[in-house]
């Protein structure tokens, strides 16, 4: 090959790759459980919301030190479109059913199990968390304890892109 | 006289009951962190996962985390026998190893959130450390188990029992 010609490969080549398009985000998974209040839920009727999907356990101190947080965005971006779920990873419904009242969560919660955790990637760790487009889209899995205030100015940001 | 003597061995009796038993009530504390838990006694899960693919004799392997995760992944031959952080989970622990050998090789592990976070290690560590137990290990997971043990590629098993 001639060195002009090679060069055109390339630039072509660089070209083509500069212009292929992002990949596309990964849907996520759709469930039906039953909340702690014995309704269903089903993920997918929460599209058209900001959805931050947590899987917590009362045994976990990272995910206890998280809650509070996550049950006053609730009240606070709620109106604007934002859902949070938790999922709770607890081998026993009643210390969710403890802490639920304790925390007074502002959100519904669901009991996980290994079969969802599998839907997800794998749940093998806590806390570990989703943000979830509205078009059902997860834009990112924050596993361990986050960084709350930087999780609160991102759901800011994406509420606030989402308005009309 | 006899009688205040034997009020005496009563009073001896009750007293090294209770002294005999701090230890385990100590271990039921959920609060002590896995940091407590001496260097010497843990194991890397790199070395782990050798020696269970070497030819030695495996040593018993104990989850004393959560029962979901365990069911999602677990070290292969491995037993659940937790939440120790609960009196029942730590009940649970004690029923399996209660007519073991005190030399029985054995391997605690939980690694459901980071480890000076996990309250689950500590108090199993404490409970086999308090009825003898010479011959165990703790498999130190910085992380959880899915990071430090699954994405390593090292074995797993699914199931929950």
């Amino acid at each position: 090959m001639k060195p002009r010609s090679l060069l055109l490969a390339i630039a072509i080549l660089f070209t083509t790759t500069l212009a292929l398009p992002a990949p596309p985000k990964t849907t996520a998974p759709d469930f039906t459980l039953t909340t702690l209040e014995g309704k269903p839920l089903h993920l997918s009727s929460y599209r058209g919301k900001l959805v931050l999907l947590n899987f917590w356990a009362t045994w976990c101190g990272p995910c206890i030190a998280e809650i509070p947080r996550f049950s006053s965005w609730q009240t606070k971006f709620g109106p604007q479109g934002f859902q949070v779920i938790g999922v709770s990873m607890d081998d026993d419904k009643a210390p969710v059913q403890k802490a639920a009242r304790k925390f007074q969560l502002t959100y519904p919660v669901v009991m996980g199990d290994e079969h969802l955790g599998e839907l997800y990637g794998g749940i093998l760790g806590l806390p570990i968390t989703f943000l979830i487009s509205p078009e059902g889209k997860i834009l990112a899995r924050i596993q361990g304890e986050t960084d709350l205030n930087q999780l609160e100015k991102r759901v800011a940001t994406l509420l606030a892109a989402k308005k009309p | 006289m006899k009688s205040l003597s034997t009020h005496k061995l009563h009073l001896f009796a009750a007293a090294l009951f209770i002294l005999l038993h701090i230890p385990i009530a100590l271990a039921q504390n959920a609060h002590i962190p896995a940091s407590s838990i001496p260097t010497a006694d843990l194991i890397q899960p790199a070395d782990l996962a050798a020696s269970l693919q070497s030819a030695s004799p495996k040593p018993l392997i104990l989850q004393v985390g959560s029962h979901v995760l365990f069911a999602e992944a677990h070290i292969p031959g491995a037993e659940y026998a937790g939440p120790t952080n609960q009196d029942a989970g730590l009940q649970i622990l004690k029923d399996r190893i209660a007519t073991l050998s005190k030399d029985t090789p054995i391997v605690l592990y939980c690694g459901c959130c980071p480890w000076d976070r996990c309250p689950n290690i500590a108090p199993a560590y404490n409970l086999l450390h308090a009825m003898g137990f010479t011959h165990f290990k703790v498999l130190y997971i910085a992380d959880n188990f899915g990071a430090n043990w699954v994405a390593k590629g090292y074995p797993v098993a699914k199931g929950r029992s």
